[in-house]
């Protein structure tokens, strides 16, 4: 990045953009040809009622948590916890309803969404005052998030018939053919992918996670950028949460387990580099439906149970090394428009 | 429900609740002895009920059956229990117990081993001990009261389908992880029974939703969309068939594919409510805590010893024979559909 300071920014930057939107434009095509593959093999993956909306669906949650996972991991960090946060803000849902009833929906979300940020709050916290590397910290919160989950919880569970009616159709009603989710996912993107490529805050997060020494030197406020990546990510992992109780309707005290990987997963696969300071929320989110459409069109194509793990590991390997080509013919081509000029 | 809800505000309440309970095992004891004024005709009918852990609906069940049958035959019935199912947190209960000489414990163990050495002194010193629901090692207890056998839950499985879906069909299964003992061999005896009395259902496919809703959900929504002459689903687990049915529940398929398998009531009882779901199976708790009373005042009054082929009344649900390493089977599985639903909570 320091280079473009030093020659004529018109021509790298064109040329960074494009590879920029090459990667998202290539997960994009991935992502038709499952698609197509899968229609191809049974048309009532998109033409009927269930597959069209289960292909809107069933990503919705996970861009949630993969768009909050892209901002920590494109300051250089990673957050771990993002399932146990799922989890507990998933049972807390639950109790609020059993405990309050009648309690607003609407409510319900900003104590969810506020409970998630608080607890991404602690996630920041330790990472920027304490100087721990994020991977341990959030770690130590997965266990310790979910372990209050467990204790919470304990055998007992949160069951369908336990929540509102109209809060469980937020989990399956369609508006015009879209579910909800959805437009909820869309909506959360497309504000977190303005305030990512437009704002100034959203560009320091780039900055610290293309190199934390000059962006501290510069002056950045790092600290607070810290503390706001895993707080919106924490907040959106809360989200999710909320959804994914009125989505599933049963709750237990391992909701959300594994989710963690799944987000890192979806934003690695979209392009987010996991160094730091590459990447766009686009990209996670498009990673994250690819990776839930792949685990649905591979039983559909026909590919034995037992495979259909080897095949996700294969693709999420598969993206890593694409990085990795892109990356080397990037840095080439720096040099270049650095020697042409 | 009231009491259960405190258990689980904070640790702390957990705490002061098992204090309270520890109070509470006092107090049985001395009713204990109290009633043992009348060991003259058959010996001393104090039964306490040591479930897994308290505040946890299944066992609320059982131990309102067991309840149910000591005040038939006019015992006296207790129930103790740590708050957390840890697998030595039951040993203390136990040797309050043997202390205050209950005449017969019911326990649902934590673990098969960590409590042994606390049931043998308990037995040691005279007291019967009955498991139920969840066995230890078959040399520390006196009966254990089984509440299924395999062969039964697959039975009962297979009936349910066969009658949803009118004797043929494509029918396939959604199972937990692909290396669940439990679920695997119940697979197998489906199939087994399947080829034996409903030859016209063909079992096309086993999918695996690893006891995780999301995989359940696409593993369901795979089915319909791959089978799309696909009857019934079977889902031997209780977190497969909830998910199933809450797929089911919102999509196209809803009441023209069959679902049934091993669930909760509180679980189902929205899907059967709305007909998703016409009837599961599980075993009924109550009836499983009221059979462990009625072993236990058998075992107490000395009409059996635990050996194979013993033979004992238990009240309504007629007499039962012991079967080899002391088992009792409860009998085939319960059936819960939009009927009797009501009438759980667990």
């Amino acid at each position: 990045m320091s280079t473009a300071t030093t020659t004529p920014t018109s021509n790298v930057t064109k040329r960074l953009g494009a590879i920029g939107k090459a990667r998202e434009l290539g997960i994009l095509l991935a992502l038709v040809i499952v698609v197509i593959a899968a229609t191809a093999a049974n048309p009532n993956f998109l033409f009927s009622a269930d597959g069209w909306r289960d292909l809107l669906l069933t990503p919705s949650i996970l861009v949630l948590v993969a768009v909050g996972q892209a901002i920590v991991l494109i300051t250089r960090n990673v957050d771990l916890s993002v399932g146990s946060v799922l989890g507990l803000t998933a049972y807390l849902t639950g109790r609020l309803f059993i405990d309050f009833p009648g309690i607003p929906i609407i409510v319900v979300f900003v104590i969810a969404v506020a409970f998630g940020g608080a607890l991404g709050l602690i996630n920041g916290a330790l990472v920027a005052f304490a100087k721990v590397p994020a991977m341990v910290i959030t770690l130590g919160t997965l266990y310790a998030y979910r372990g209050i989950n467990v204790l919470w919880t304990g055998s007992d569970r949160v069951n369908a018939s336990d929540l509102p009616k109209s809060f469980l159709a937020l989990g399956t009603e369609q508006f015009l053919t879209i579910p909800i989710l959805t437009i909820i996912a869309l909506v959360v993107l497309v504000i977190a992918g303005w305030y990512m490529k437009n704002t100034r805050g959203g560009r320091e997060f780039y900055a610290i996670g293309s190199d934390p020494a000059a962006a501290e030197l510069y002056g950045l406020r790092v600290t607070r950028r810290l503390l706001t990546a895993f707080v919106l990510s924490g907040a959106l992992a809360g989200l999710g949460g909320v959804l994914y109780a009125a989505r599933y309707g049963t709750i237990n005290s391992q909701a959300g387990s594994g989710w963690e990987l799944d987000a890192v997963g979806a934003a690695v696969i979209g392009g987010v580099a996991i160094v730091g300071g590459v990447g766009s929320v686009w990209g996670a989110a498009i990673g994250a439906v690819l990776l839930l459409t792949i685990n649905r069109a591979l039983p559909i194509l026909g590919i034995p149970d037992f495979w259909q793990r080897a095949v996700v590991g294969v693709l999420i390997i598969g993206a890593i090394v694409l990085d990795r080509v892109l990356a080397v013919r990037q840095k080439r081509k720096l040099i270049e428009a650095r020697d042409d000029s | 429900m009231l009491f259960h809800k405190k258990t689980r505000v904070a640790a702390l309440a957990a705490l002061a609740v098992s204090v309270a309970l520890v109070a509470t095992g006092c107090a049985a004891g001395d009713s204990g002895s109290g009633g043992g004024e009348g060991e003259g005709d058959g010996g001393n009918l104090s039964i306490t009920f040591l479930p897994k852990n308290l505040g946890n609906p299944y066992f609320d069940t059982s131990n309102a059956g067991g309840e149910e049958a000591i005040e038939e035959f006019g015992g006296t019935f207790a129930e103790v229990g740590p708050a957390e199912a840890t697998p030595d947190g039951q040993v203390s209960y136990i040797n309050t117990l043997t202390q205050q000489g209950v005449g017969a414990i019911a326990v649902s163990a934590n673990d098969p081993k960590a409590i042994c050495d606390a049931l043998n002194e308990a037995r040691d010193a005279g007291v019967k001990v009955v498991t139920f629901d969840s066995d230890t090692n078959a040399d520390c207890r006196d009966l254990f009261v089984n509440q299924a056998d395999s062969e039964g839950i697959a039975k009962v499985q297979v009936d349910l389908i066969a009658e949803q879906i009118g004797g043929a069909g494509e029918i396939a299964v959604l199972s937990a992880s692909a290396n669940a003992t439990n679920q695997n061999a119940w697979i197998e005896l489906m199939k087994e029974e399947l080829a034996a009395s409903h030859p016209d259902i063909e079992l096309v496919e086993v999918v695996y939703g690893d006891d995780d809703d999301q995989t359940s959900f696409d593993k369901t929504a795979a089915l319909l969309q791959t089978h799309p002459n696909l009857k019934g689903i079977v889902s031997p687990t209780t977190v497969g068939i909830a998910a199933a049915a809450r797929y089911l529940q919102t999509s196209e398929y809803k009441g023209a594919v069959a679902l049934t398998g091993l669930g909760t009531p509180n679980q189902m009882r929205e899907y059967v409510e709305d007909g998703t779901v016409t009837a599961f199976a599980l075993w009924n708790p109550a009836d499983l805590g009221y059979l462990a009373a009625f072993a236990s005042k058998a075992l107490i009054e000395g009409d059996i010893t635990g050996a194979e082929g013993d033979t004992f009344e238990a009240g309504k649900l007629g007499e039962y024979t012991v079967g080899a390493d002391g088992v009792v089977l409860l009998g085939d599985p319960y059936v819960f559909d939009a009927e009797n639903i009501g009438d759980f909570d667990f």
